[in-house]
């Protein structure tokens, strides 16, 4: 087999430093498996995770390649606009930290449909809030499989995109089949220790170049000359706006859909159950902040680094945009740190697409089959684990085929974006209404969930990124999807009546806003 | 006679239909199906809506509002001043601020930092907002559930 055969050769150390990290994961899934007894050992790993690590665990859940390669990338090609990106991701956790992480703690379970599910009719809205959930972490996870197979092929060489896509997959399954969340939280925290030191080395390495000098760095970056697609060589300052988005409201409706998908994601919303109480939650957000926010400064140094030091002409002929960073670890540490790099961008996808499967088998056990199909109950005990296990499976073995169908050519930016969209369309306004809105109803839920679904689909499915002259013209619909997704909501709510939800609303702001009755972490 | 040889006088003493005796047993154990409880019993052990309407309660509703309103109205505006900035005030946000490094830079640097203080404000209020929680729901003697 090639995989063994790229291995056995010992100049592959990438292949190496890789194994070693499956191989810790696996000790980890195995310990996990062992220590994991009844639903919310699987769930929600007994909710006795501390703050700081799951302030670590919700960095490693969020950091993907895209961010780490992408943006680095970005940086590194085109300046300045790719910066941008970096700022979102990090503001977007005050979203989280303000309104959503403490009430969803104090007043859920194992799920966002949880907190939906409680004044208003479960089944309804559990139904809705698990497709959409179910669509968020499917598109997600296909953009980072799609993303593994390129990378992969890339950084290791010997191994086919199809081998890279299945290799991916199956440890992602037997992390969340057998380990559950607590082998997921481990994985992802690893993962943040792992690119965090990365990071570190790469930025001081960086700016060792330039004798530490932030002056003589900045200044570096006024004159970068790269050739244009026409055999031109143009010189340009990289820290000048504007070097490759043109269209301002493409960069507002880009940020609308971090500032509120984010705090929507599903993946993100079930690492606050892992805690024992809100502080906790809340504690966990500032560590993730903390963590987040220094990973999205150091893209300047390793980003403009590699404009600077290689110079986008370089990246280019050497694999392209997304090689900027493994490129650069080349150039200032050899092949053993180029190794650990990409060791670092694999174990990076490994960490998300866990958090992806277990949010979605989460939601298909406990919204859809126990408690849209069964009323709520059980039909035996346990039954709730074992359909969230193979629903991993599934999930595992729908997104190996699809990624695989798509092929390496398909364009994974959209995919993300259109996770990002649907989660700040459909999800943010529902879980606002029902946390904040005493007069809000099932049927603004359900109404509020599925416009604000449908309509992100469709505005990308006749956006720039898929038609050749587009109907609609901004490439991330949010701008648009998450204003209708808020009216349909309010619309399914003013249309209709509910006093259960009226009356049942007293009790939710009470358990949201003092932790009276939540779910309590486990003894041992 | 002791209390054990009578089944307490909130259980249901309906005899079980069907049982495999002639002597049905007295009563069955457990909870009542929903429909055959009494008011009563149908309560909730917690007064949901008494703590609701308790004015500590409405004052902690209040301090919350009053921090979180305002802080997500402004990291909101100064987020989206980032692109309204760059995309229509670009000679503006060109200018060179120390050395090589301009205000665009230099602007999209600072939104962490105001990431940063906003959420330890926000942390350093809470902690109060916490022990308030815990008065509150000690008040009623909830405070151990």
């Amino acid at each position: 087999m090639s995989f063994l055969a790229a291995a056995s050769t010992g100049s592959h150390a990438s292949l190496w430093i890789f194994l070693a990290f499956v191989a810790a994961t696996l000790v980890i899934t195995w310990f996990s498996a062992r220590r994991s007894r009844g639903a919310s050992a699987y769930f929600a790993a007994g909710r006795r995770i501390t703050g700081w690590q799951n302030g670590l665990a919700v960095a490693g859940d969020y950091m993907s390649a895209a961010s780490f390669l992408g943006i680095a990338g970005m940086i590194a090609m085109n300046g300045y606009d790719g910066f941008m990106y970096s700022v979102g991701f990090l503001v977007a956790y005050l979203t989280v930290l303000f309104i959503i992480a403490e009430p969803l703690r104090n007043a859920g379970k194992y799920t966002m449909a949880d907190v939906l599910a409680y004044r208003l009719k479960p089944r309804p809205v559990r139904a809705a809030a698990a497709l959409s959930t179910l669509t968020v972490s499917l598109f997600y996870m296909i953009a980072q499989m799609v993303g593994a197979g390129v990378l992969v092929r890339q950084l290791i060489p010997g191994v086919t995109y199809e081998v890279a896509v299945i290799g991916v997959g199956i440890l992602m399954v037997v992390y969340v089949v057998f380990g559950g969340m607590l082998a997921t939280t481990w994985v992802q925290i690893i993962k943040a220790i792992l690119l965090i030191a990365g990071s570190i080395l790469l930025s001081i390495l960086v700016l060792k170049r330039f004798d530490f000098d932030l002056g003589k760095f900045f200044s570096s970056l006024t004159a970068i000359t790269s050739t244009t697609a026409d055999g031109q060589s143009v010189t340009r300052n990289f820290l000048t706006p504007g070097l490759i988005f043109k269209n301002p409201w493409d960069q507002i409706s880009l940020g609308m859909a971090l500032l509120l998908g984010t705090a929507g994601l599903p993946h993100i919303l079930i690492r606050f159950y892992t805690v024992p109480d809100a502080k906790t939650a809340r504690a966990s957000v500032v560590w993730a902040m903390l963590i987040i926010g220094a990973f999205y400064i150091m893209t300047t140094f390793f980003g403009f680094g590699a404009a600077s030091l290689l110079g986008p002409d370089h990246i280019q002929q050497h694999g392209g945009t997304n090689m900027a960073a493994p490129e650069l670890a080349r150039y200032l540490g050899g092949e053993i740190f180029f190794a650990f790099i990409c060791a670092v961008a694999f174990a990076t996808i490994l960490a998300v697409v866990a958090g992806l499967t277990i949010s979605a088998s989460t939601s298909f056990a406990h919204d859809f089959f126990v408690n849209v199909l069964h009323h709520g109950r059980e039909q035996k005990p346990g039954a709730e684990v074992h359909i969230a296990r193979i629903t991993a499976l599934v999930v595992g073995a729908a997104s190996i085929v699809i990624a695989i169908l798509l092929g390496p050519g398909v364009n994974v930016a959209f995919l993300v974006g259109l996770a990002f969209a649907v989660a700040a369309s459909a999800n943010l306004p529902v879980i606002i209404f029902s946390l904040y809105w005493k007069r809000f109803t099932t049927a603004g839920a359900v109404v509020g969930l599925l416009v604000g679904l449908a309509s992100s689909i469709v505005l990308i499915l006749i956006s720039p990124d898929f038609m050749k002259t587009p109907l609609f013209p901004l490439k991330n619909p949010a701008l648009v999807s998450v204003p209708l997704g808020f009216l349909g909501a309010w619309l399914g709510t003013i249309l209709s009546k509910e006093q259960a939800s009226l009356e049942k609303f007293t009790e939710l702001q009470v358990r949201a806003n003092t932790g009276l009755g939540a779910e309590k972490a486990s003894l041992h | 006679m002791s209390s054990s040889d009578t089944p307490s006088s909130n259980q249901d003493l309906t005899p079980l239909i069907g049982s495999q005796t002639d002597i049905a047993p007295l009563g069955r154990g457990g909870l009542k199906p929903s429909h055959e409880q009494t008011a009563d019993e149908d309560a909730d052990p917690i007064e949901w809506a008494r703590i609701a309407n308790d004015p500590d309660f409405r004052a902690l509703m209040r301090r919350k509002f009053r921090l979180v309103i305002p802080a997500t109205a402004f990291f909101l505006v100064y987020y989206f001043l980032l692109p309204l900035g760059v995309g229509w005030f670009p000679g503006l946000m060109e200018r060179k601020v120390w050395g090589a490094m301009n205000l665009a830079y230099l602007y999209a640097l600072s939104q962490f930092l105001m990431a940063w203080i906003l959420a330890g404000i926000y942390v350093v209020v809470a902690s109060r907002w916490d022990r308030q929680q815990r008065d509150l729901l000690n008040k009623f003697g909830v405070g151990n559930r």
